[in-house]
């Protein structure tokens, strides 16, 4: 077990270190500095000179190699540095560390992110295990093409279409804002029957895996019901695959979710990451991501983790 | 190819005739695209009728025309060419890298597997959609960012099946026959291997199109896309200020061709996936 879990802790670290260099490329060798975005196009050479000395977008990208200066005193070294000191830099836009503007965003991101989260997983898993029941009769048909039409309808055209329909038509929901849960509850349906279609026909297909097992055959011939048989047994093993798919989604829990927030007013990551890409504000879509990618790692080591606890196959396999 | 036609089911027919009609709307889209670029005029889509505002679908606009008077149906043409553009540009991205990728890291495994694994592995930690918005803004606005956005964070998917499957051919008889034979390991990998896995690239192929369109429509509606051309994106963002007026035209006919094409293209890679490779039923 202890071997297991120091080579997967080993193996974090190439990942991550592939993770910093793809998104100091990403921000600093083909984005370049953000003078002229932020200082504008009448900018004067000075004043850009002035810019990339204060964020230190003027030093060499990987090493130094000047003389007097130390080796590490680059950009690349800055940045992995500065990261590791919970340092994300200063928001060009609102002149402000970033890291305070990300705490301030987690809180509504994760207000409105749970909710889907949990709704989503549990009414998926219902429909999935109401297919399993019926497999191949009319119900499991119908939430079959259900899915895929549901999956079909593109994003924008839900978050619209749940706004205007039944915000402003039906006035069911108040239609923008962030005060109280109420103002949560049409972001949050909106969320859980967008991602409804993927979601249920990966957990039917997880639980379809499952039914035709010899061990299901058995349970049958104890003569236990198929209700019981279904929760009792199928469920439990088809969760392996299931909680997998649950879990990756955990990191986007923290990063919110770009056009909810946006559109229904919600403080949260997610506006201000599609905030500062509109206003090419780096410092804060840089730190997103790079979190966002950070936290993948950690929740999916944690995973891994879990099953090689749980599941003596993982940790000899 | 002809033979796989004949495999699929009524469902899948239909599917592959839908999008042959769109396909040929795109393909009339670029030539009216191209003409007017080449006489150096603006395209009719975008000639601007100050006396043809909002008005509802007639007999002269079969979806009528939006708030600068310009016909809706013309758009929704020129946007499925876009949609066709970014369908096809990342496949071109995506799919040569991960096919490569996969070919290398399961035929030679080892070291260069590892390296294959650790880049998936780096690309598959970014966060999706915030990514490809990052990297179309880095590479600045424009269909150019989208291309590389979608194609270089979505090849991943391409390489880990290809990789699998490549691993299960590494040591089958006509693998080794050919390694005995004295064919360089290039040779075997695309002349030998790489016809025994093509389906999955077919299958590769329609999963990512509706994706991809999808994400395309997104990061346009966001104004971060497509500039100044009808992309079905913009569109559903021009036709969202008016809706609340009662313009309910616009925003029906765009999200209604957004639907169609990608649920019949979802439909037939389900087709495909059941057709040619039952055991990749299950994944996903």
């Amino acid at each position: 077990m202890l071997r297991y879990i120091a080579r997967r802790l080993l193996e974090v670290i190439p990942t991550t270190f592939g993770i910093l260099v793809l998104t100091f490329v990403l921000f600093h060798v083909v984005g370049g500095s953000p003078a002229l975005s932020v200082l504008g196009k009448n900018a004067t050479k000075e004043s850009i000179a002035a810019f990339n000395h204060r964020y230190g977008y003027d030093k060499p990208l990987l090493w130094n190699l000047e003389k007097g200066a130390p080796l590490y005193d680059s950009q690349f070294c800055h940045f992995v540095g500065n990261l590791a000191k919970g340092d994300f830099g200063v928001s060009t836009q609102y002149d402000e560390p970033v890291a305070d503007i990300l705490k301030r965003g987690v809180g509504p991101s994760l207000s409105l992110t749970v909710p889907i989260l949990v709704g989503g997983t549990l009414v998926a898993l219902a429909l999935a295990l109401l297919c399993a029941a019926f497999r191949g009769g009319a119900l499991d048909r119908a939430v079959l093409v259900g899915s895929t039409v549901l999956m079909s309808v593109n994003y924008v055209v839900w978050v619209l279409a749940g706004q205007f329909f039944l915000a402003f038509k039906a006035g069911l929901f108040p239609i923008w804002g962030y005060e109280s849960a109420a103002y949560l509850a049409l972001p949050v349906l909106i969320g859980i029957v967008s991602g409804l279609g993927v979601d249920v026909r990966f957990f039917r297909t997880a639980v379809l895996d499952e039914i035709y097992r010899p061990y299901v055959r058995t349970a049958r011939a104890k003569g236990l019901s198929g209700a019981a048989i279904l929760v009792k047994h199928v469920l439990r093993n088809s969760l392996i695959p299931i909680v997998t798919y649950v879990s990756l989604a955990i990191p986007y829990l923290f990063t919110g979710s770009l056009m909810l927030e946006s559109f229904f007013g919600i403080p949260g990551l997610g506006s201000v990451s599609l905030n500062a890409i509109h206003s090419a504000d780096m410092a804060v879509v840089r730190a997103v991501v790079v979190l966002g990618a950070l936290l993948y790692q950690v929740v999916n080591l944690a995973t891994d983790l879990c099953y090689a606890l749980l599941d003596p196959r993982v940790r000899l396999g | 190819m002809l033979a796989l036609l004949k495999r699929l089911r009524l469902g899948g027919r239909i599917c592959l005739a839908v999008i042959a009609a769109y396909f040929a709307l795109a393909v009339y889209g670029e030539v009216q695209y191209r003409v007017a670029k080449a006489r150096d005029v603006t395209p009719s889509y975008n000639v601007v009728h100050e006396d043809a505002r909002y008005q509802p679908p007639s007999a002269a606009h079969w979806m009528g025309t939006d708030n600068l008077g310009r016909d809706v149906a013309q758009r929704l043409v020129q946007g499925s060419r876009i949609a066709f553009h970014v369908g096809i540009m990342t496949s071109l991205i995506a799919i040569p890298l991960g096919v490569l990728l996969g070919l290398l890291g399961g035929y030679f495994g080892g070291k260069t597997d590892s390296v294959v694994v650790w880049l998936c592995a780096t690309v598959a930690s970014m966060p999706g959609l915030l990514f490809i918005l990052a990297i179309s803004m880095v590479v600045g606005q424009g269909i150019l960012g989208i291309y590389l956005g979608i194609g270089l964070t979505t090849w991943v998917g391409v390489c880990r099946t290809i990789r699998a499957e490549v691993m299960k051919h590494r040591d089958r008889a006509y693998v080794q026959a050919a390694r005995v034979l004295g064919y360089s390991p290039l040779r075997i990998m695309f002349r030998h291997i790489l016809p025994n896995v093509a389906h999955i690239i077919l299958i590769q192929f329609s999963i990512r199109f509706p994706g991809a369109v999808a994400t395309e429509v997104f990061i346009s509606f966001l104004g971060i896309g497509v500039q100044g051309e009808p992309s079905w994106g913009i569109m559903i963002n021009n036709a969202r200020l008016r809706l609340w007026q009662g313009i309910w035209w616009e925003m029906t006919f765009v999200s209604l061709a957004i639907f169609t094409l990608v649920l019949v293209f979802n439909h037939l890679a389900d087709e495909l996936r059941d057709l040619l490779d039952p055991a990749l039923r299950n994944e996903r």
